[in-house]
């Protein structure tokens, strides 16, 4: 079925905009009316056929390449209901191979659409056929996982109903992306050539001067270290549009509500390489889903959400629009879009606010003594006496290289902390922000067993190279999967070793992050882990092949990766 | 405001209840049992430490050879960590390419580099100098290899060709070139010629951002030789020196053109072979130039 434009399916029994919806030639006066209220397509039911092919996406105004799914960017919705059967068809319009992923969803491996690890891949001007069962609820998605496609706008979302005839609620899906009207290899080579490449906000001596950003103490100490405290995202504003929906910021994709009643928006991070920050001014947040499990309500203004993770958050707007502001992490740009009583109408969009920097927590070096002082203050203090910046006794299992630029001196839990740009510091200590330990499962944890035993897993890289890895071995260098038995309940605990946040994906299992909840740990599919960080899940393995890495696309791509091997014990 | 709040509220409520039905996992998914209530103060779930089990051993097959093809789950498994393996990038790097305007005439000098690779990179630099007008006073080009050998340095051995001056020789290069800290480019070379000649080249050069786009970037270098090469215009010891002050503007990343000074002594028995074609020992010039690469 196609959703008529504006609301989505169950949105239609708000009633208000039904009307207007089904006559969109006298709603809208301009092209770009039109373009603003264009719908995502949505499919449900048991058999759903989805094409793969070269598109293009109008993005203020200007036409980008793309890869569409049906010939729309995003791909369609694909609505279903818990306990169905799914068959689905991907053709492949493309020239290369192809493949689609669906994201988050428990399924057997060999449907998980990995080419070279759960099946061998759509090959150009072929199809293939999925089949599964739809077993849980909730928010995911979908995307290519064949070299850089899903960069190109190859992705849509994915809302699963409960078997169970539920309440219906007002909603929208808020899919979050970022597209470029550069092509992604492009985009590759200018960081391989100089990884600053897109970095429009450095520190200037103009900035110095004027008293911005660190002191010239801290300063000369980054530089002794090579390091950048304004590295925040490889690929920026400078090079990204940011899109909700498939709609750039002046494009401004609208949703419509009816005021003073509740609104779900079950936000996903579709981007290829970037994190939002998500603020809606004038509402509050109330978060009850994460990676589409449930949680106990809690209310914030702000949340950050990494590539591949999803949220779904309940407003109550009243009768004026208002702005969703998502702000990337390093504020080179923002995703927006208005929700709004009618058509046409605009909140103010707030501007974008003061780059951060990262610190020395950031490289593991907080002493933790005066947290909220002295070592939080950008690039602060004198932590580092005595600390070495590449020990590689401290992580014996990271094979020390030219792709391994540091090893976390003093690992910490920062479950506890909102993410970068999103302390106090920069946001004010009244503006609640989501952090992981925030998050509490609403139903008990199905397995409750303590783990067998602790993978650890290093995540490095070297920016001044642009290499990513695991262990300090690419995804080819070291060839070995990690092993698991199947039903086998193990810890991992991932160790940030870079100066970038990583969002790490475990394919195929849903994992409980361990944030002190016991048996109401949330249970995710994709983790941030922030630099100088570490974050420890437990899972329980099922068998097959999966792929395990970190969802910033490019760092997939130069090896931050590896297979996860699950066999009978 | 605080009436939307509790209306929020309430709804979180009655959307949160049905969802609270777990989804069922998937077949073949083990289920445990709750803990007892009675056991309160133990840790639940993720409360509890990891064991100490060993890690089974790796099995060297593909789970999804039992579904599809083992052929075309070969080639997609090849073509998949082929992706992941060092793709071959290359560019071509303009360091200086300028005009020189000084006491003693006009003269033109380019320095750049091409290279292919990932990692290690195979590379091809050249650079050379002239007066406006006349023969090209020194030209060169190299060929090396360049390994990583940490996250900032690199060692790298090859070839050098002298084109002028005349008579041309053949060198031998063995060099470390990287990121220093305090972010300076370094570039330490050592020489040694098909006539056995060993000389040596310092070059560091840092950037200083004043602004977004304005980026002055000092520079120095440092020649040495073991031996009087008179035709070379080198004595022994230290031969020459350049400093450099480059103020340039980055219209894009790749082009940046740029205005600037550049002083050049030779020394010893360099000063002399200089002196005696009638150039003087030290030289200084206004430079209008393009960093750029592509």
């Amino acid at each position: 079925m196609i959703d008529m434009p504006y609301l989505s399916r169950r949105g239609l029994l708000c009633g208000g905009g039904a009307m207007l919806a089904c006559q969109p030639g006298a709603a809208f006066a301009s092209a770009a009316d039109r373009d603003r209220h264009r719908p995502t397509p949505s499919l449900s039911g048991q058999a759903i056929t989805l094409s793969i092919g070269k598109g293009s996406l109008s993005i203020e105004g200007r036409m980008a390449q793309a890869i569409s799914i049906n010939g729309s960017v995003p791909g369609p919705t694909l609505r279903l209901r818990q306990g169905q059967k799914l068959r689905l068809t991907v053709i492949n319009e493309l020239d290369e191979d192809t493949s689609l992923h669906w994201h988050g969803l428990l399924l057997p491996f060999q449907m998980d659409g990995v080419p070279g690890v759960s099946f061998p891949g759509i090959a150009a001007r072929s199809s293939f056929t999925y089949e599964f069962v739809v077993t849980q609820t909730g928010t995911y998605w979908y995307h290519s996982h064949s070299g850089l496609q899903e960069m190109m706008g190859c992705y849509g979302a994915i809302v699963i109903d409960p078997a169970e005839p539920a309440p219906t609620a007002a909603e929208h899906v808020i899919l979050l992306s970022d597209h470029s009207f550069v092509n992604p290899a492009r985009i590759l080579r200018n960081l391989k050539a100089q990884p600053g490449y897109y970095n429009r906000q450095p520190q200037t001596l103009a900035g110095l001067l004027g008293g911005h950003g660190q002191a010239l103490t801290q300063r000369l100490q980054w530089a002794r270290m090579r390091m950048d405290p304004t590295d925040i995202a490889d690929v920026t504003g400078a090079v990204m549009r940011y899109l909700v929906n498939g709609r750039g910021a002046a494009d401004n994709w609208t949703g419509l509500f009816v005021p003073g009643q509740p609104l779900r928006l079950r936000i996903i991070n579709a981007a290829a390489m970037t994190y939002f920050n998500l603020r809606i001014p004038g509402l509050n947040l109330h978060v009850v889903a994460a990676d589409g499990q449930d949680v106990r309500p809690v209310a914030v203004d702000e949340l950050q959400c990494g590539p591949g993770e999803t949220y779904d958050i309940i407003v109550t707007p009243e009768a004026r629009a208002y702005t969703i502001a998502a702000e990337t992490m390093d504020r080179s740009g923002m995703a927006r879009a208005t929700l709004a009583p009618a058509p046409g109408m605009a909140a103010p969009v707030p501007p974008l606010r003061k780059r951060p920097l990262l610190t020395m927590k950031d490289m593991g070096m907080d002493m933790g003594s005066d947290s909220a002082g002295g070592s939080d203050s950008p690039g602060g203090g004198h932590a580092m006496k005595g600390m070495k910046m590449r020990d590689g006794s401290l992580a014996p299992q990271v094979a020390m290289g030219p792709g391994v630029e540091m090893i976390n001196p003093m690992p910490m839990d920062r479950t506890g902390d909102p993410g970068i740009g999103l302390d106090a510091r920069y946001v004010g200590a009244s503006h609640r922000v989501l952090t992981y330990r925030d998050l509490v499962a609403q139903a008990a944890n199905p397995d409750l067993r303590a783990p067998g035993r602790e993978i650890e897993v290093h995540l490095t890289g070297a920016m001044d190279r642009y290499m990513w890895s695991m262990d300090g071995k690419t995804m080819q260098q070291a060839h070995e999967p990690i092993p698991l038995r199947t039903g086998e309940r193990v810890r991992f605990t991932l160790i940030n070793d870079t100066m970038m946040a990583h969002p790490i994906h475990l394919h195929g299992h849903l994992f409980e992050l361990v944030t002190g909840h016991g048996q109401f740990s949330p249970r995710k599919h994709t983790v941030s882990v922030l630099p100088g960080g570490k974050v420890s899940f437990d899972v329980t393995a099922q068998p097959g092949d999966w792929a395990f890495h970190c969802h910033l696309f490019l760092h997939m791509a130069m090896g931050m990766m590896r297979i996860v091997q699950v066999r009978p014990a | 405001m605080r009436r939307a709040g509790l209306y929020a509220f309430a709804a979180v409520a009655v959307l949160s209840a049905p969802c609270g039905l777990r989804a069922q996992e998937m077949a073949g998914h083990a289920h445990h049992a709750p803990a007892q209530a009675d056991d309160a103060d133990q840790p639940k779930g993720t409360d509890q430490s990891p064991g100490s089990l060993d890690a089974p051993a790796v099995a060297h097959d593909r789970a999804a050879d039992r579904y599809w093809a083992p052929a075309a789950m070969e080639r997609a498994e090849m073509a998949m960590m082929a992706a992941h393996s060092a793709p071959r990038y290359s560019a071509m790097k303009v360091d200086l390419a300028e005009y020189q305007l000084g006491k003693g005439g006009e003269a033109y000098r380019w320095e750049g580099e091409g290279w292919t690779g990932d990692v290690n990179r195979l590379l091809l630099r050249t650079r050379g100098e002239g007066q406006v007008g006349q023969r090209l006073d020194q030209a060169e080009i190299e060929v090396a290899y360049s390994r990583a050998i940490s996250p900032w340095w690199n060692l790298q051995a090859g070839l050098r060709q002298d084109i002028r001056p005349t008579p041309a020789r053949t060198h031998a290069m063995l060099a470390l070139e990287g990121l220093a800290p305090y972010r300076f480019d370094l570039l330490a070379a050592a020489y040694i010629s098909d006539r056995g000649e060993m000389t040596a080249r310092f070059e560091a050069s840092v950037d200083q951002r004043i602004t977004r786009r304005w980026v002055l970037q000092p520079r120095a270098e440092i020649d040495l030789s073991a031996q009087d090469m008179p035709a070379a215009r080198m004595g022994a010891g230290l031969a020459g020196a350049e400093i450099g002050l480059r103020l340039r503007y980055e219209i894009s990343r790749k082009f940046a053109p740029y205005v600037g000074l550049s002083w050049n002594w030779a020394a010893g028995r360099s000063a002399d072979y200089a002196r005696a074609q009638g150039d003087s020992a030290a030289t200084r010039a206004v430079v209008l130039g393009l960093k750029s690469w592509f």
